[in-house]
């Protein structure tokens, strides 16, 4: 993005170099600077990551043979909802957002912090109290909550597990998501640097706004309806409890209110994060910035309109099963106007090859993959044959994983060197790409399969026939936990050993490559005036256009 | 680079748009109103299934009592109002008495409706009582939501009263005066949402049946 004149070089130190009022750790837990919660996001973040990501290898592990392999099945309920309300409240909701909006967004729209610095703090310490939460349910007497991350009733009040600790950990992680959504909002809003209008913000920031606005309209629902089961289990009011007169399908719709707009809470930033990246190595302005902008919001509006179509199973009249299934369709739309303006940049464009490039490329093929199961899940008729099998958590899975979790691969190889200061090495980056996009489509891939020939999700047990495609699956869980593990080596001895970075490594033409890797506390000496959009590569451009 | 273009945003811990600060409130408030409103969406369901036993149960609650609730939160809006225009004019005891007064009201709601809650538990009407239990569904129903709605609209009034004590240590200490006062404003507004979820909840149960 072209400025008005060029950021002088700044003398000041790096922001983890600037003396804070407290030392050691106390100047990280009790910082304001919202890119040292950022990293605060992150390192808790993948702590938990890692803890849900083992749950679903050894989940994949007891599927290697019917019957039991090595856990009872009790344990594997209790894996299956951990694996998913950690991956869910507090990995892939927070997981863009909370770490690369806190740490890029101010400085993307050329502010010095968010518009609410303490109240940022108190998401991430919120954040953290939750994840508590949810760890420690797995320990007290009674047991890890066995209901799925959905906690339907009535199940959900007469399980004798511990719901209360992991409804309470949703509860609080909603709190902290809603926190951060306002912030975000205000901060876009009245947070941005002279000249930078609307039009002219990275469309990561144009997604994290469209995030912030369904995290603050949606999340409180859930939290009401979470609050209801808690007080359902203490005081038996009957409001959920069919045998009181409550009817256990209205809590599933509350909780679809919030939980469908939550999967876009998911993919939104990282369809932002594609967005962000494919002009850079493509070294093409983007194709369609307008229309790529509005299809954030547009996902963001109709995606609050179709939560029913997770239960049309459950009972519902024929009329409101047409208009979910039709408003579910219609999401495809502004979904494939993001893919075509992805592909039309790529078109033409002189593409450099690099670790986030191939994350990239990965996340659009399973992204598309992933969108065109839904379409099939939507369409009433198939829906009722693979209702709550495999193929929906292939589906799931494709969409969260294969998409958000690459976008999230892809965004920590793109601005690694910004946040540390550090190159990381690119063999072992590539290496760890072609075994997580090998290994993640080996395990599922074959979920499709299953699912379509009739293997019901969460069961513990399974039909001999499924066995051989069950195997596949769980070596494709092997795979991709290599690739994980390669990734994450390389990118951590990267902070000791990697090479110093240069402020703009990639030739990006956004403001975070406009000020030094790591920034300075303040981000910029002097407010930088904007000219010009984010993606201005008409140099490249022309000079392509020279050449032939 | 001009530096006009750094007095437009300044330093980003330092920085004063009150604008901004209440846009900040007022998105909280929608999300307390979604909150509610997850609330009204199941009372409106299970009014809709259970019609006639709604009505009946209705007739339980005294009327009067909610009224004279209602009078009082009202006017604790009123005083809490108020209280900002005193700001504004640099009467500092005067807004202090108001926000006061405000307090004082919303715990006499309080007290009016714990007294309400306990005449209702002197004639079994809680969840679980035995004479509860032996009900119609709807009636078992309409008693679980006025104990839930009204006991998370009371946890409300508490919370808005330890924050307008606060702002009330604010106006004393002086962080709050005639030139910045949009915490008390914010203040204020979280006030009028309890006010005005209350105004739902007024007739939905003590005035329809």
């Amino acid at each position: 993005m072209a400025i008005a004149s060029a950021v002088p070089v700044s003398v000041e130190p790096d922001f983890y170099h600037t003396k804070t009022k407290y030392k050691g750790i106390l100047g990280w837990i009790f910082t304001t600077d919202h890119k040292r919660i950022g990293i605060l996001y992150l390192v808790t973040m993948l702590v938990f990551f890692f803890t849900a990501a083992t749950l679903g290898v050894l989940m994949r592990l007891e599927m290697l043979t019917p019957g039991r392999t090595f856990v009872d099945a009790q344990t594997y309920n209790t894996f299956f909802t951990l694996h998913g309300i950690m991956m869910i409240f507090l990995f892939i909701i927070p997981g863009l957002p909370a770490v690369f909006g806190n740490f890029l967004m101010p400085i993307m729209i050329g502010a010095k912090d968010v518009f609410f610095p303490r109240l940022n703090l108190l998401s991430w310490w919120l954040f953290l109290f939750g994840g508590i939460f949810a760890l420690v349910s797995v320990f007290l007497p009674g047991g890890a909550a066995d209901t799925g991350w959905t906690f339907y009733v009535p199940y959900s009040v007469r399980t004798s597990t511990n719901v209360i600790p992991a409804l309470s950990a949703a509860f609080i992680l909603g709190f902290s998501s809603i926190l951060t959504g306002l912030n975000f909002i205000t901060t876009i809003h009245r947070m941005r640097a002279p000249g930078m209008t609307w039009f002219r913000m990275p469309l990561f920031v144009w997604s994290l706004y469209s995030t912030a606005w369904i995290q603050v309209l949606a999340t409180p629902i859930i939290g009401i309806t979470l609050l209801l089961i808690a007080i359902e289990r203490w005081f038996g009011v009957g409001i959920f409890d069919p045998t009181l007169g409550g009817d256990p399908v209205l809590y599933q719709h509350l909780f679809w209110i919030y939980s469908h707009p939550a999967v876009y809470i998911m993919i939104l930033p990282g369809l932002g994060v594609v967005s962000e990246i494919l002009p850079v190595f493509a070294r093409r302005t983007i194709f369609g910035y307008k229309f790529i902008a509005f299809s954030s919001l547009a996902i963001a509006f109709v995606g609050s309109l179709v939560w029913a179509h997770h239960m049309f199973t459950v009972g519902m009249s024929n009329t409101g099963m047409f208009v979910f299934s039709f408003l579910t369709f219609l999401v495809s739309i502004p979904s494939a106007i993001k893919v075509f303006n992805w592909i039309a940049t790529l078109y033409k464009g002189s593409i450099e090859i690099s670790a986030p490039l191939l994350f990239i490329l990965s996340f659009i093929i399973q992204f598309c993959i992933g969108g065109f199961t839904g379409l099939i899940l939507g369409t009433l008729a198939i829906n009722i044959h693979v209702q709550d099998t495999y193929f929906v958590v292939g589906h799931f899975h494709y969409v969260m994983f294969g998409g958000t979790g690459f976008g999230l691969f892809a965004a920590l190889h793109y601005w690694y060197p910004k946040m540390f200061g550090k190159m990381y090495k690119q063999a072992p980056a590539y290496i760890s790409w072609f075994l997580a996009t090998v290994g993640f489509n080996l395990l599922y891939f074959p979920m499709f399969v299953l699912g379509y020939e009739g293997m019901p999700r969460r069961y513990y047990d399974y039909l001999p026939e499924f066995q051989t495609v069950h195997q596949i699956a769980t070596v494709g869980s092997w795979i991709l936990y290599a690739g994980i593990v390669v990734m994450f080596v390389n990118l951590v001895v990267s902070l000791w050993r990697g090479e110093k970075a240069t402020a703009n490594p990639w030739g990006g033409e956004t403001l975070e490559w406009k000020v030094p890797s790591p920034p300075p506390l303040e981000n910029f000496d002097e407010i930088p005036v904007v000219t010009t959009g984010p993606y201005d590569y008409s140099k490249y451009e022309k000079a392509a256009q020279e050449v032939k | 680079m001009s530096s006009h273009a750094a007095e437009a945003a300044p330093h980003g811990h330092t920085h004063r748009d009150d604008v901004g600060s209440k846009m900040g409130m007022w998105l909280f408030l929608f999300t307390e109103l979604i909150l509610f409103g997850g609330m009204f969406i199941v009372y409106a369901v299970y009014r809709y299934m259970h019609q006639a036993e709604f009505h009946l149960a209705a007739t339980e609650l005294d009327r009067l009592v909610g009224t004279v609730n209602t009078i009082v939160l009202l006017t604790s809006s009123l005083t809490v109002a108020m209280s900002i225009t005193a700001i504004q004019e640099g009467k500092k005891s005067l807004a202090m008495f108001l926000v006061g007064m405000t307090l004082v009201l919303a715990l006499a709601f309080l007290v009016n409706k714990y007294f309400e809650w306990d005449h209702k538990f002197t004639v079994g009407l809680y969840p679980g009582s035995p004479e509860l239990v032996n009900k119609p569904q709807g009636v078992v129903l309409y008693f679980g939501l006025y104990y839930v709605m009204t006991g998370l609209h009371a946890l409300h009034v508490i919370i808005g009263m330890v924050v307008l004590a606060v702002m009330m240590g604010f106006i004393r200490t002086g962080t709050i005066h005639k030139g910045s006062y949009v915490r008390l404003e914010a203040g204020a507004l979280y006030w009028h949402l309890v006010d005005i979820i209350w105004i739902f909840l007024f007739p939905l149960f003590y005035l329809l049946h």
